[in-house]
């Protein structure tokens, strides 16, 4: 992996000493909140509800034993002993002290690791395929290139204040697990006659206004990536609307004006700014990518595995459900659920981290990844280990085998910790996967995405999700939307309104209705959800979410 | 008509810890919710809010949140308030570690 140079050392202790510095003027009352809270934010600390919240970059997700020993020596230290994953692939602190937030920085430096850009509206956490560099349908590991556009965009003197956030994600397969046309920016690796290259997606987003990314580029060479997203990010800090914070984001530059008038003035821009990189680009990149090289794959016995999978039926399910094919002969890529039932989505507590941490590097190449389904993917290992490797974390509760299935729920903090909330998402994603643990059914159920989101801004992707969950407050109770038949693949798709919405006693039942109903619907078991859903449309499923209105109708 | 005044607590978070916290009549802070002023009139809410802005090495985003009011005491009227009042619903953290 990339490991920073000493240009980025000395950049990072500069950043912190600042941040210093404004931490003890902010203290002794020589700031006031308004001078502190720009320049707090731009290093990655809010005030949320209860307290402070630091978030931490992760770039594109990946991470080595040593970063991931020290976020949890950080949650011992300054938190209260875990971590919150995000859909970013970011953690948050959620207890840090204003005090202690310097020196945490200083210990994310140690590893290079930093706060900077994961707030304000500058270009954040470049995100990318949590199964690169091993996954078995990639044409390309896409990290080499997400780790060029993190240095190209960190501290970028004319993007630190673009009309709003601006998000980037790459992948390398076609396959698309980065959500990539939910981007302000998305990056797809595609061949062309034997040529490597990228397909440009601008102006996806979710929130209040979700659009799903338009191509603006089918093939754009390799060597030109990098002018042609400076030119992209130009032309949107010139022409985004300033004077209204919903309408700011490139979606709607794009929707307002058109992909056509937008691509028009991206090739202008590019013509003219494309000579300027000189080449430079292309020297770094190929540097960065001699720090990506392939792992030395080993050659072992797959024995190990084959007799745990003939003889543990609770292995054979873990295998089944959370190892995904490797481009390796041998090798498997290991998503760590954390979502264990009734288990608050994406939080790990330092103790987890360090096991994962050692289980890494003793069996996984030394890599980790944090997935934007929040959760942690050992990508590297071999299938003789899995054995092992299963019962290390199904002692430290690490071992729920139900990736991709109904109890796998992404959920952002909301309104138990985010200040932006209007309500809570973490007790019914809790209540909804050990509802469907008590029934016995997930597996049976299959592959199924529910998503929640705690207000319009989406950090919990509900749009996309099969069964997508919106948290509102009407007229002063909690009150939650469903939404059917999002998909955040390649297919990408925003889901419908099924109707009103449910109380927070009704949501779970109402849950449970749709899934029921699934399971009549469909056609034989291997028909999922999302198929049943695109095959029949909305009218079943509303249905049995509103009997009531059925029974007075008829 | 103007709206008749609800009554409500001055509220903000602590600049060093982010705790919730609510002004006293002592026109001091406090972490319990129950410990808190209740104020009912306008006027002097207002001033409170101004005074309490002004201790920016004490307090952050100080604002005025209605309460309902029993046994004399102040509890939160809307759900993000009894939210910060408590702590998040999925640990034991925050305040109803302390209360
Ligand atoms: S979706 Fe809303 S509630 Fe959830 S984390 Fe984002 S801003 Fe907060």
């Amino acid at each position: 992996m990339y490991h920073y140079t000493d240009f980025d050392d000395a950049f990072l202790k500069e950043r912190n000493a600042q941040f210093r510095a404004q931490v003890e003027r902010r203290i002794d009352g020589a700031l006031t909140e308004d001078e502190f809270k720009p320049l707090r934010l731009m290093n990655g600390l809010y005030l949320q509800l209860h307290a402070y919240m630091l978030r931490v970059a992760i770039p594109y997700g990946t991470l080595n034993s040593r970063q991931m020993h020290k976020l949890a020596e950080i949650a011992d230290k300054w938190d209260k002993g875990y971590g919150h994953f995000t859909t970013r692939q970011n953690i948050q602190y959620n207890w840090p002290q204003l005090r202690d937030v310097p020196d945490m920085l200083d210990a994310l430096a140690e590893v290079d690791m930093h706060a900077i850009q994961t707030s304000g509206n500058t270009i954040r956490n470049v995100t990318a395929d949590h199964f690169a560099g091993a996954a078995g349908d990639e044409i390309a590991d896409p990290r080499p290139v997400a780790e060029l556009i993190r240095q190209w965009s960190t501290d970028h003197p004319e993007f630190q204040f673009l009309p709003r956030k601006f998000k980037v994600a790459v992948t390398g397969s076609p396959n698309d697990r980065a959500v990539t046309k939910a981007h302000d920016i998305g990056l797809r690796m595609v061949k062309r006659d034997g040529e490597a290259g990228y397909e440009v997606i601008v102006g996806g987003g979710l929130g209040r206004t979700p659009m799903i990314g338009k191509v603006l580029r089918d093939f754009l060479p390799q060597a030109e990536l990098l002018p042609y997203l400076e030119a992209i990010v130009s032309v949107y800090n010139l022409l985004g609307r300033r004077d209204n914070k919903y309408k700011a984001r490139i979606k709607i530059t794009v929707h307002e004006n058109g992909i056509e008038d937008i691509r028009v003035r991206v090739e202008e821009r590019f013509a003219l700014i494309r000579e300027s990189f000189g080449g430079v680009d292309q020297q770094m990149l190929a540097r960065i990518e001699a720090d990506f090289a392939t792992p030395a794959f080993k050659t072992a016995s797959e024995a190990p595995y084959h007799n745990a999978y003939q003889h543990d039926p609770l292995f054979r399910s873990w295998a089944d459900t959370n190892v995904a094919a490797h481009r390796a002969d041998g090798y498997g890529i290991v998503s760590i659920s954390l979502k264990a039932h009734g288990a608050t989505p994406g939080d790990a507590s330092s103790a987890q981290m360090r096991l994962m941490a050692d289980l890494a590097k003793r069996y996984g190449h030394d890599e980790l990844r944090i997935s934007h389904e929040q959760n942690v993917i050992l990508p590297h290992v071999h299938r003789g280990d899995l054995p092992s490797v299963y019962a290390a974390l199904k002692a430290a509760g690490l071992g729920t085998a139900n990736i991709g299935l109904i109890s796998d729920i992404i959920a952002c903090p909301g309104m138990d910790y985010c200040a932006l909330a209007t309500a809570r998402s973490i007790p019914i994603a809790q209540e909804i996967a050990l509802r469907f643990d008590e029934l016995k059914l997930e597996h049976d159920v299959g592959p199924l995405k529910i998503k929640i989101s705690g207000c319009i801004n989406a950090c919990g992707h509900h749009h996309v999700g099969h069964i997508g969950i919106l948290g509102l407050d009407r007229a002063g109770v909690e009150n939650y939307q469903i939404t059917l038949g999002g998909d955040g693949t390649e297919d990408a798709t925003i889901g419908e309104r099924a109707g009103p919405g449910f109380s927070a006693e009704q949501i779970v039942p109402a849950i449970e209705r749709i899934v029921l109903a699934y399971l009549d619907l469909r056609t034989e078991p291997a028909e999922t959800f999302l198929q049943t859903y695109r095959r029949l449309g909305l009218a079943p499923f509303k249905a049995a979410l509103y009997p009531e209105a059925q029974a007075n109708a008829a | 008509m103007p709206k008749p005044f609800t009554p409500k607590v001055l509220t903000a978070n602590a600049l060093l810890e982010g705790d919730v916290i609510y002004r006293t009549a002592a026109a001091g802070w406090t972490r319990d919710l129950s410990q808190a002023e209740i104020l009912t009139d306008e006027a002097d809410a207002e001033l409170q809010l101004i005074e309490a802005s002004a201790e920016v090495a004490t307090v952050v985003g100080a604002y005025l949140a209605d309460v309902k009011v029993a046994d004399g005491k102040a509890q939160p009227a809307h759900f993000r308030e009894a939210f910060r009042a408590k702590g998040p619903s999925n640990y034991a953290h925050g305040k109803q570690e302390q209360f």
